[in-house]
């Protein structure tokens, strides 16, 4: 209530920025598509890159096959930049780039081509993402090495601060966090205490300076320092947790940071709702699911979101088109401009509910951001909170897989008439020209042909030089954007950084995964409490039961263990699924051998060469499983290795006949998350391939419970 | 089994013996594309499978190579989370790249030519499966047909060794120049990785005062290398490295009489780890003492290996039981004892297995 008592504000709330992630293909027909969109009544643009752009390779790169254009726009060089932004005044333009491990070189790449529009960089307004712990956490677009990734990370925080003071550095994401499986209580501490490791290097960054980066520069830092949150649909309760975030962010400020101005201490945050429940069946019933969880980030005045980004109601089906994600700034235009949600003041203010729900969120987080500062900080509790995540979200799957939380149209009321929706020739997705990736090796190559060659050695030279001292006080920014400026393109900046810091390969979080049987009905972990009898996590312990003396008979058939690789192919990180099929797998008694994100056909075929697999589980949730599938199964046979290919992702109904045709025994889709039916058809699988038909079959009831995530998450 | 590659498919064949001497063949000729086919067999309990391990074992024996298996076994063990991933994958490069640092003559050595890696890992008790997540951090960047990794799982086996593992160490030996086994344990469990290896290294963590106290109470025998990770902790891995040196002199030498005293190295954490050169420099130098004078060292500590396998395995088959049944513990190890040297373990066994009462051995040794 505003301190007259009166009801309503005496002017209404300005909405948030509006934003749709968007982007693919290439830069021109990106660029076409931000343009209709801008025309449509969106506020800001969201750029999606390609998986190669967001990990640093070129289109021709080995890495990059099957992957460019697919999950956002290529963009290799200044031209790609400049027609990217082609007839869009970068002046006024409000522009969020979800960018991290090559974060400098794409806003270095941004700033050169706002100079060409005759914009100096002081002018720019806008976010690169750059938050490289939750990469390593849960989104898996990492480049360098922690301690390299984080000296960039600062840089670029401090380059700005100076030079671009109206651009968001960083935006410390929680977002994949809940995408990945979070609890609320997670989700706070972890992304605070990714925070706080960022704030702290860049202290140290600045104190190396001859003048301590002047006197209130701290204060600067923390101010630019936003944030990029996720709402579910328990969205009250989402609410608690956002405003819990802005008490610990200002406590953070004042007592760590010794922040004083209050303008500086504001939590400011930007959101894109949550897919990890959207579903694959009925996907209409994902409209409402995510209206409501826009309600999360807008209802309360104290803590509103200042953007939002949608997710599309077919992301679970695949790549969204032009008018799934026009729908979706429908549903931001009409929850701003026709509802009285900016007509109030903070309509949570002095109700117990709310206030009850932040103090017991904050206590929880208080107690895990403790745990993790004992393990030395955000950096150094990567592999503890990385299993911690994959923990919670095995257990969400199995209170679904189980039916206790209930996802309808999905474990309940599942009964439906055939959607008109998705009836379309096309499916109701985007699908991305196979024709495109030739001609983006083709226009890189005839890029790098046609420039100055040695401006561009001459400037990644001076690049290199900068990064191999650890203790420069050079800001690796000014020879990126050297670079960039010289024509350099996205592949040979990373290749020239990773020379210096090395590769990296980021933990999987599985190993430390405890081993047990499924969830008991009753109040969760975070004291959440849900509808079912426990029945049916009776029938699920039983079927796991039942699995596992079948495992333990083929064993003894076969003379050792069934033995699986899991792989996943590809640029594409979000491994969620890959870690719970893995974990599914050693609980039903199978020794499996996962290896992370990011292999090559070929490592993927040594691997299941060198460890003597019995099947083999590839997941991809980028779109390029029609590439990139027929490439593992052509290596696979190039060593000799026969055994069955299992894959699992995002996978249109109308690919699985081609992926069978080059060899897969079985497609599994975020409509098949019964995880324990996905394992005995593995395990039959391997059955039938000593010949004496499949190990009891089970009866294959329908037990469907699919929750997914997106290819599109940001 | 699915890999066409492997003898061990479960679709019957009639030549189980011939194709499992056939693998051994190839590794004797030092093919080390017959890796992946010698595990297959060799981690098989399948009745098939027991008797294409005799058959490969029996052609990598010492008797059928005329001299010990070329190839350097190191067994590399530690507590979970000492890090033995990270300085494995440090260590597997730096030989690959180098070598040893220096030869048996002193020059500047060959890279290692070839190298087998087996990481065990335990299994879970409830279901009996497991995740078997180290091959990730050993991994190079492109794969490279010289380097063999392969991932195992404990099993229900005690010991920290999987079934197998050991005897696959033995036939991968007459193979590959370098042959790792990464066991996690720390204490009792890594006693059955020093029944295998030539050179047994224990990789601690600062502050790691268990293997201080195990060392103390004689559970653990005393390694020829002691590994304290995390190095750049600093004052803290110093006093460790310290306190492990001053109970190493205390304790005496390493575990042949032949031996220098255990090298103690720090190595950091940081990537790329430094320290690593001391690590390789330690093992050439173990391996240059093994091999000096005839390799008589190497030839006693082999010989003490596998007869110490052979009463693992039998004891593994038949229990306390069975050596009963032959007159005792002390009564098998005499009779071990007096064989020939150049019996590899299988023929070992097969001749303890011949002496037991009533059972009629169908071995294809007998």
């Amino acid at each position: 209530m505003s301190s007259d008592g009166a009801p309503r504000l005496p002017a209404r709330d300005r909405p948030w920025v509006m934003r749709t992630y968007a982007g693919h293909t290439t830069a021109k027909a990106s660029n076409e598509l931000y343009r209709r969109n801008l025309a449509k009544g969106q506020t800001g643009l969201s750029v999606a890159f390609d998986l190669p752009t967001q990990t640093g390779y070129d289109p021709d790169h080995e890495l990059s096959r099957g992957e460019v254009g697919k999950v956002g726009v290529s963009i290799s060089h200044r031209g790609d930049m400049a027609a990217l932004m082609a007839d869009i005044p970068l002046g006024e333009m409000n522009t969020s780039m979800t960018i991290n491990a090559t974060a400098a070189w794409l806003l270095a790449l941004y700033i050169v081509t706002a100079e060409s529009q005759g914009v100096n960089q002081d002018q720019l307004q806008g976010t690169t993402q750059n938050d490289i712990i939750k990469e390593f956490l849960a989104r898996g677009t990492y480049a360098f090495p922690p301690g390299p990734s984080m000296r960039l990370t600062a840089d670029t925080i401090a380059y700005t601060v100076e030079h671009v003071p109206k651009w968001n550095p960083i935006n410390i994401c929680s977002y994949h966090l809940q995408e990945a499986g979070a609890t609320p209580v997670q989700e706070i501490a972890y992304s605070m205490s990714n925070a706080i490791a960022v704030l702290d290097a860049v202290r140290d960054r600045l104190a190396s300076l001859p003048d301590g980066g002047g006197e209130s520069a701290m204060g600067q830092v923390f101010g630019r320092v936003s944030f990029f949150v996720n709402a579910g649909l328990r969205f009250i309760e989402e609410h608690a947790k956002l405003r819990a975030m802005g008490i610990l962010w200002e406590e953070l400020g004042r007592e760590r940071y010794g922040v004083t101005d209050e303008r500086l201490l504001r939590f400011r945050y930007g959101v894109q709702v949550n897919s990890l429940g959207l579903t694959e069946v009925q996907p209409e019933n994902n409209v409402q699911r995510i209206v409501l969880e826009a309600l999360a980030v807008t209802l309360g005045r104290n803590a509103r979101a200042r953007a939002i980004q949608l997710p599309a109601w077919n992301e679970a089906l695949g790549l969204p088109r032009p008018w799934d994600q026009q729908w979706s700034l429908r549903i931001q235009q009409v929850l701003a401009y026709e509802t009285d949600v900016l007509d109030y003041p903070d309509i949570f203010e002095g109700s117990k509910v709310m206030d009850g729900l932040v103090a017991q969120l904050l206590d929880g987080a208080r107690a895990e951001m403790a745990v993790v500062s004992e393990h030395g900080g955000a950096v150094a509790a990567v592999p503890y909170m990385k299993s911690g995540l994959v923990e919670s979200n095995r257990e969400r799957l199995r209170r679904i897989e189980s039916g206790t939380q209930i996802v309808v149209g999905q474990n309940h009321f599942a009964e439906t008439e055939a959607s008109p929706l998705t009836a379309d020739a096309d499916g109701g997705i985007l699908v991305v020209d196979p024709e495109l990736e030739a001609q983006q090796i083709e226009a890189v190559q005839a890029w790098r042909a046609d420039r100055d060659e040695a401006a561009v050695k001459q400037a990644l030279g001076q690049l290199a030089r900068v990064a191999a001292d650890e203790n420069s006080q050079e800001n690796l920014m000014v020879p990126t954007i050297a670079a960039a400026r010289a024509g350099a393109t996205t592949g040979e900046w990373a290749a020239t950084l990773r020379d210096v810091f090395g590769s990296y390969r980021g933990p999987t979080g599985v190993s430390d995964a405890a081993a047990t049987g499924p969830a008991a009905a009753g109040p969760t972990a975070n004291g959440e409490v849900i509808p079912g009898d426990g029945a049916s996590a009776d029938a699920l312990a039983a079927e796991l039961e039942q699995l596992r003396e079948q495992v333990a008979s083929l064993t003894e058939r076969l003379g050792r263990r069934p033995k699986m690789l899991v792989g996943k192919p590809g640029l594409d990180g979000h491994s969620n699924g890959a870690e719970q099929i893995a974990v599914a797998a050693r609980d039903c008694g199978l020794d499996v051998v996962y290896e992370g994100i990011r292999l090559t056909p070929s490592q993927i075929a040594a691997t299941a060469l060198q460890e003597g697999v019995h099947v083999i589980g590839l997941s991809i949730l980028s779109g390029s499983h029609r590439e990139l599938i027929p490439l593992v199964m052509d290596a696979l046979r190039d060593v000799g290795v026969s055994a069955p290919v299992v894959v699992g992702g995002i996978i249109p109904e109308r690919d699985v006949e081609l992926l069978k045709r080059a060899g897969v025994a079985a497609v599994y889709t975020p409509k098949d998350f019964d995880i324990t039916r996905v394992m005995r058809e593995v395990v039959g699988l391997v059955a039938d391939t000593i010949g004496d038909g499949p190990v009891a079959n089970g009866n294959g009831h329908a037990h469907p419970s699919a929750v997914t995530t997106s290819p599109l998450s940001a | 089994m699915s890999v066409t590659t492997s003898p061990s498919s479960g679709r019957s064949r009639p030549t189980r013996a011939t194709d499992g001497a056939e693998v051994g063949r190839r590794l004797r000729e030092g093919d080390v594309s017959a890796a992946p086919a010698t595990l297959n067999i060799l981690e098989s309990r399948a009745t098939g499978d027991r008797d294409r391990a005799v058959a490969l074992l029996h052609e990598v024996s010492p008797q059928a190579l005329g001299h010990e298996p070329r190839g350097h076994i190191i067994g590399v063990t530690g507590p979970p989370g000492a890090g033995k991933s990270t300085l494995l994958a440090a260590l597997v490069r730096q030989l690959r790249d180098n070598g040893y640092g220096v030869d048996l003559a002193g020059n500047a050595s060959q890279p290692t030519r070839s190298q087998a890696v087996i990481a065990v890992d335990p299994s879970s008790r409830r279901s009996g499966g497991a995740l078997l997540g180290d091959r990730v951090r050993i991994q190079l960047e492109q794969p490279d047909p010289n380097v063999f990794i392969r991932s195992s799982a404990a099993g229900d086996r005690h010991g920290g060794l999987a079934r197998g593992t050991r005897t696959a160490a033995e036939a991968l030996a007459a193979a590959f120049e370098v042959v790792i086994l990464e066991t996690v344990g720390v204490g009792q469990g890594e006693t059955e990785v020093a029944d295998v290896a030539d050179t047994v290294v224990v990789v601690v963590q600062p502050g790691g005062g268990d293997v201080l106290q195990f060392l103390k109470s004689g559970i653990m025998e005393i390694p020829d290398i002691l590994v304290v990770t995390k190095a750049d902790i600093g004052p803290l891995a110093t006093r460790t490295a310290r306190e492990l040196r001053a109970a190493l002199r205390v304790l005496g030498a390493g575990h042949d009489s032949h031996d220098a005293p255990p090298s103690v190295v720090a190595v950091s954490s940081l990537q790329p780890p430094a320290g690593v050169d001391d690590l390789v420099a330690a093992l050439g130098a173990r391996w240059q003492a093994l091999n000096a004078d005839g390799g008589r060292a190497l030839k006693a500590r082999r010989l003490q290996t596998r007869r110490a396998g052979a009463l693992t395995d039998f004891t593994v088959e038949h229990g306390e039981h069975g050596l009963r049944a032959l007159g005792g513990r002390r009564e098998v190890e005499r009779f071990l004892a007096a064989q020939a040297p150049e019996l590899g373990v299988a023929e070992l066994v097969a001749k303890l297995d011949a002496r037991m009462p009533g059972e009629r051995s169908d071995n294809v040794l007998q």
